[in-house]
């Protein structure tokens, strides 16, 4: 390639490069030349946009801050007694599909009907309205088919929430992450580390001789969700339990059940039950060898 | 000195149509919430790539501590959740980004519906916005599954047997995605790889399309 340029030469490239070579300085377009009371994008219209973006991302910190993001228990496969719970914008959908007509034998309907088949026109939105009309209230069929359906989410959002909060006062259940941060809290109050869940230390098991453990507890079927070693399962360890009740308290957990556990007053007679707890109120982490 | 650098690039590069391309326009007066109050309603897409670039940084940092497998998952978010320092923060504005993104996406779709912004000749952009929206609900389902409790777990084989129950394909859909029969090992490194690189690799590649047309196109005129 030749180096040197020819003056008559019409296009001058940059040394041998593809790049043709220009002397006009960078000068941005006259915007006065544009109709209305247009501004350049960058800086003067892209500072204000930022101005908005700090009160949002302000905003956004105080909530950040005020909620920390929740965490429950590890996941157990074997929990047959966890609400499911999706994240809140998908809760219409989980909530349309519980429906007569969108479940069972319909579910086809639900899910291809009127789950699929609305987000297909959406995505074509532009080819099935296709005049030329811009404004919403021009646009009857478009713009009410849309309310109609920010409608249905709004009322299927508010139904699904309604009711996972019924399931959860019907079960006394405590959400999971709210129990653990209680739990964690009570803790530190104790002026004992924060529990991680699955990873405590659990306290060796007390007088595991007794007949109370080796023959009463077992009859009850106690060691099925607490554990054959009462180190847990399904139902949280027993061992320690002392540390955590006392021996009333956990009497009348026996007799009358608590959240998943049921209630063994019709199974055991009350002697038993003082006999079991008694037992329990022995399992404390001090009195263990 | 600056502009003797830029000098120096574009002598050599020719940056300046580029930058004219991106950077460098005017924006009209009917946008503007300076000029019109509600003018704010065109914010919301600016504001939904904001939150896209919080979440996109606030992940990047999550994966420094998070650990993709069944045993350590959830034990690596509660570290980070508890003894990091500013973990709380970083993972805080990852939870909440990813429903402030869908809040402030949902808006601005119906911002450019109701203006009638899909219309002729901008009805592509209308379609890879979609495709983005779509995008967007895969990364908070996958992303929903990754701490490992109960709540991630059992929100994910719900919605696992939904896309089940798709007919003829429903079965092929779920065991893809769980890499299985089960929600297990599997279906957490799966979600985790969807989670950080495909979805997001196909929502850049989107997005890049969605500002180029934009760009090409202008925003819609006033109504």
């Amino acid at each position: 390639m030749a180096h040197k340029h020819d003056p008559n030469e019409k296009v001058v490239y940059v040394g041998d490069s593809r790049i043709r070579r220009h002397n006009n300085v960078n000068v941005p377009h006259d915007y006065s030349a544009y109709p209305g009371k247009s501004e350049a994008f960058i800086p003067n219209f892209l500072l204000k946009e930022w101005m908005v973006g700090v009160v949002v991302l302000v905003g956004f910190l105080v909530l950040v801050i005020a909620e920390p993001a929740p965490l429950g228990y590890p996941a157990d496969p074997l929990n047959s007694s966890f609400i499911p719970m999706p994240d809140w914008y998908f809760l219409f959908l989980y909530q349309l599909l519980k429906y007569p007509y969108t479940s069972g034998d319909y579910l086809v309907l639900g899910v291809l009907g009127l789950s699929g088949l609305p987000f297909i026109s959406l995505l074509l939105a532009p080819f099935l309205d296709t005049g030329k009309e811009r404004r919403f209230y021009r646009r009857p069929i478009a713009s009410s088919l849309m309310i109609l359906s920010l409608v249905a989410c709004t009322y299927l959002t508010w139904v699904s929430w309604h009711h996972y909060q019924e399931e959860l006062r019907i079960n006394e259940v405590t959400p999971e992450h709210i129990k653990r941060e209680l739990e964690a809290e009570e803790a530190v109050k104790k002026g004992l580390p924060r529990p991680v869940p699955g990873k405590e230390k659990i306290p060796a098991m007390v007088a595991s001789d007794d007949p109370t453990f080796t023959e009463t507890m077992k009859e009850a079927q106690c060691i099925s969700c607490h554990g054959a070693e009462l180190q847990g399962g399904n139902a949280p360890a027993l061992r320690g339990v002392g540390d955590r009740l006392n021996e009333e308290e956990i009497a009348n957990v026996i007799t009358n059940g608590r959240e998943a556990m049921p209630a063994f007053k019709d199974q055991l007679s009350k002697e038993q039950i003082d006999q079991v707890a008694a037992w329990l109120a022995k399992q404390k982490a001090e009195g263990a060898e | 000195m600056f502009k003797n650098m830029y000098n120096w690039i574009d002598e050599r590069l020719d940056i300046t149509p580029m930058w004219r391309d991106i950077a460098d326009h005017e924006v009209p007066e009917h946008v503007n919430p300076a000029h019109h109050f509600s003018a704010f309603v065109y914010c919301f897409g600016g504001l939904t790539f904001f939150i896209t670039v919080i979440q996109i940084l606030s992940g990047m940092f999550l994966t420094m501590y998070y650990v993709p497998d069944i045993i350590n998952a959830y034990y690596s978010v509660d570290y980070l959740q508890h003894q990091v320092a500013f973990g709380a923060i970083v993972r805080g504005m990852h939870h909440w980004g990813a429903s402030l993104v869908i809040v402030m996406m949902f808006l601005h779709t119906l911002r450019v519906f109701f203006t009638g912004s899909y219309k002729a000749p901008r009805e592509m952009n209308w379609v890879v916005g979609m495709l983005i929206f779509f995008v967007m609900l895969g990364l908070g389902f996958t992303g929903y599954l990754l701490p490992w409790d109960n709540k991630a777990y059992y929100a994910t084989k719900v919605g696992l047997e939904i896309a089940g129950s798709v007919p003829y394909l429903g079965e092929y859909i779920k065991e893809l995605m769980n890499g299985g029969t089960i929600v297990g090992a599997q279906t957490l490194t799966r979600f985790f790889a969807i989670h950080v690189f495909f979805l997001p690799g196909a929502l850049l590649a989107l997005l890049a399309g969605h500002f180029f047309m934009i760009r090409k196109q202008g925003i819609s005129g006033p109504l």
